[in-house]
């Protein structure tokens, strides 16, 4: 493994430097260092260097779905997009409900090598929303999982979410809800409003996921836990987690890019690749989760990357797979929605794509760590003037459903270094050795 | 206009224009020889994904008065079980070299894929998807109502419609409520408040809970009532009224209500009606019924439908749409 030299780039978007990878880690960081022998120099000038982004919310379909993604290919795309730990959901086939898969994930990712994969485990058995899972194995197993979630599901039962939320506690874990009242939203396809009204499909209402976010948030309260909200997408849901946080509620909450970029006008053709749970909201709400994101209400953008094989998008809406892909637009999305608008700095990015979704997800000894001398060297380098129309079929994903396809965005992944290792240079990924 | 998707994408030039051209077609009717030589060796498929004798049969008719090949394609699937994909049947359709697809589905936007996904050239005819549209009953609709109440012909200017019922699944209300408007009649929804759909305020009518109010104080000239659908009152927790009795004591058309109305109005049904739900026997079979009738002039509709679609560049008249 070679040591790298980055001649003139702006960490965090600050003044440009020289910033030395060798050994693994951050070996220097100075105007004009001094390069070790025999290292590759990057011309840096006009690009920004961030901390490797940390996904907390990945669909990666291994085991189970392997048409759809691999833990090889969705890694591949994470780095391609900038990222050098992704956390996996659990909602494959088996479910990620037992140590054994939670470490067949772990291992599968170990061995891909393209960034630090971190199962997310189940809440509930077989997602059935039943009973508990034998979370306290997972957190034991060596996937050492923080993160438990039913994503795709919500655990509903008041009860068992309790139980869940005081459970993780004896290993510092968290809940990361799936918000969807299910009886408000049975056999739902979009939003529920105007458009919904027009072109004649079922609704899926605001409140279904506010409400069980404001459940969450007092349940959370009542039992000292920690709680983390996925995908949040509405207006009130912004005021709850903000209430929450304003009275000491330890609540963090998600935003995905395409909530904060597409809004439910996009249904109006019924491509299917613009159906996604929760749904595209209204405008109004893409304002909220953009003002949330940039006031720190919104703690992180997660990508929900969830790749489905060509047959389930290429048919009715209604018969159609809800999700996404999104690990390599989520750096260009944010860049566009927040940055090039003026509403957060560079710095805001590297906290809300990697400093916080780390801590979040407990993995801050290895990632969204400091650009500084002997920190680990997960690093991603971003060429912000560079613009790319998007082409899903040239993604390193397995699956096409981007719904940025053609779409012009800016920003371009140089570079990502996962522990001083090139996973990616010159925009192409690098198979390790 | 290429294809019949929506009647929101009608022009008022639009809507005239077909529902004049069903006004020569259904004149044709009367004659012993209903038989026109116009679409001749033009293919027409009836894609069926959802059962509907009648609108199957009414499109049959049309496209065969008009002497057009015609062919049923009935494709079982819901989105439980799913059967061939709609882009394998349009692909096949495709292949067949047909002219015109006549479709019909139980998915909301089906037929607007089937004109844009690039998978198919013919020309479409949304002849009902989900709870979307059906443009060809709106037309068929301000046909019947533009006969008995504005002379049979021009628009609909000054009318006033009721139309009652299960707005929120209906893609009979969504149809007819962007026609009348284009034609210039105003339209009140009466429904109660669970089948009115969230965000029905910026429609281009007005809505209202009450019946009697509506058909005492409004005096509309015609009253639509729309079928409602049983199952919408089985779901337990979910369902939207509480009995089949409550219903119609709200917001049936019964003789009481009947008795209310403007001597003129007409009362009308898309069917299949539930007599003694949303309409009484009485009601349905009154002297102010022209529900049989509309039956009749869905034929002229859509052989205008698809005469304009298909012949409309090339005929005589030089008429487009
Ligand atoms: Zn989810």
């Amino acid at each position: 493994m070679p040591a790298y030299v980055i001649r003139n780039v702006r960490p965090l978007g600050g003044d440009a430097v020289d910033v030395v990878l060798d050994g693994g880690v951050v070996a220097a960081v100075g105007a004009d260092v001094e390069a070790p022998a025999g290292a590759v120099e990057i011309d840096g000038t006009g690009h920004v260097l961030l901390p490797g982004l940390v996904d907390l919310h990945t669909h990666l379909r291994e085991p189970g779905r392997e048409d759809a993604e691999t833990v090889e290919s969705g890694t591949r795309a994470a780095a391609a997009g900038g990222f050098t730990a992704v956390h996996a959901m659990a909602n494959t086939s088996p479910v990620a409900d037992t140590a054994g898969v939670v470490e067949q994930v772990w291992r599968l990712g170990q061995e891909a090598g393209w960034v630090d994969v971190h199962p997310v485990g189940a809440v509930t058995v077989g997602l059935g929303g039943d009973r508990l899972a034998e979370l306290g194995a997972m957190a034991d197993s060596k996937a050492r999982v923080r993160v438990f979630s039913d994503d795709g599901k919500c655990v509903h039962d008041p009860v068992l979410m309790r139980r869940a939320l005081e459970y993780v506690k004896a290993f510092d874990g968290v809940v990361a809800q799936h918000a969807q009242e299910p009886r408000l939203t049975e056999g739902a396809q979009m939003h529920e409003g105007v458009v919904s009204a027009e072109i004649g499909l079922a609704g899926w209402p605001a409140v279904a996921e506010e409400a069980i976010i404001a459940r969450d948030v007092l349940l959370a309260e009542h039992v000292g836990s920690r709680l983390h909200v996925c995908h949040l997408s509405t207006r009130g849901s912004v005021e709850i987690v903000r209430w929450a946080k304003a009275r000491g509620i330890d609540v963090t909450a998600e935003v995905t890019p395409h909530h904060l970029i597409l809004t439910d006008e996009n249904a109006r053709g019924y491509d299917p690749t613009f159906k996604v749970n929760p749904p595209l909201r209204t405008a109004d709400d893409v304002e909220a989760v953009r003002e949330g994101l940039a006031d720190g209400t919104i703690d992180i953008v997660a990508t929900d990357h969830a790749p489905h094989p060509l047959e389930d998008k290429d048919c009715e809406w209604a018969a159609a797979a809800f999700g996404m892909t999104g690990l390599e637009t989520a750096l260009s999305v944010v860049q566009a929605a927040m940055v090039d608008t003026g509403r957060m700095t560079w710095a805001d990015v590297a906290r809300v794509l990697s400093t916080n979704p780390a801590r979040i997800g407990r993995i801050d000894a290895a990632h969204g760590r400091p650009i500084a001398v002997g920190e680990p060297a997960n690093l991603v380098l971003v060429d912000p003037a560079a613009t790319r129309v998007v082409d899903g079929a040239a993604q390193q994903t397995a699956s096409a459903n981007t719904p940025f396809r053609g779409r012009e965005l800016p920003g371009r992944v140089v570079a990502t270094f996962l522990r001083g290792r090139a996973t990616v240079l010159d925009g192409s990924p690098v198979a390790a050795a | 206009m290429k294809h019949l998707l929506s009647a929101q994408d009608l022009t008022r030039d639009e809507a005239i224009l077909l529902l004049d051209t069903a006004a020569q077609m259904a004149a044709t009717q009367s004659r012993e020889i209903k038989k026109l030589p116009t679409l001749r060796g033009r293919t027409v498929v009836n894609l069926f994904f959802e059962d509907s004798t009648r609108t199957r049969i009414s499109f049959e008719t049309a496209a065969k008065r008009l002497s057009a090949d015609v062919i049923n394609f009935s494709a079982k699937g819901s989105s439980v079980s799913k059967g061939e994909s709609l882009k394998d049947t349009a692909l096949t359709l495709h292949a067949m070299g047909a002219d015109a697809v006549v479709v019909r589905h139980w998915a909301s936007g089906a037929p607007h894929q089937l004109a844009h996904a690039g998978w198919l050239d013919a020309a479409v005819l949304n002849a009902g998807d989900g709870t979307h549209q059906h443009p060809t009953q709106a037309l068929l609709d301000a046909f019947t109502i533009r006969r008995h109440l504005a002379g049979g012909t021009g628009d609909l200017a000054g009318l006033r419609v009721a139309i009652v019922g299960d707005v929120l699944h209906s893609r009979v209300a969504r149809s007819n409520v962007h026609l009348l408007r284009t034609l210039g009649a105003d339209v009140t929804l009466v429904s109660p408040p669970t089948l009115l759909p969230v965000g029905v305020e910026t429609w281009p009518c007005a809505t209202s809970y009450d019946l009697d109010a509506t058909l005492a104080d409004w005096k509309p000239d015609a009253v639509m009532m729309l079928r409602v659908q049983r199952e919408r009152m089985s779901g337990g927790a979910g369902a939207f009224f509480p009995s089949a009795l409550e219903y119609s004591r709200r917001y049936g058309l019964d003789h009481r209500r009947l008795a209310v109305l403007p001597d003129h109005t007409i009362v009308m049904h898309p069917g299949p009606m539930n007599r003694g739900l949303e309409i009484s026997a009485q009601a349905a079979d009154s002297d102010r019924s022209v529900i049989v009738e509309q039956v009749a002039n869905g034929v002229a509709v859509r052989m205008a439908a698809l005469y304009l679609l298909l012949a409309g560049g090339s005929s005589a008249e030089g008429t487009s749409i």
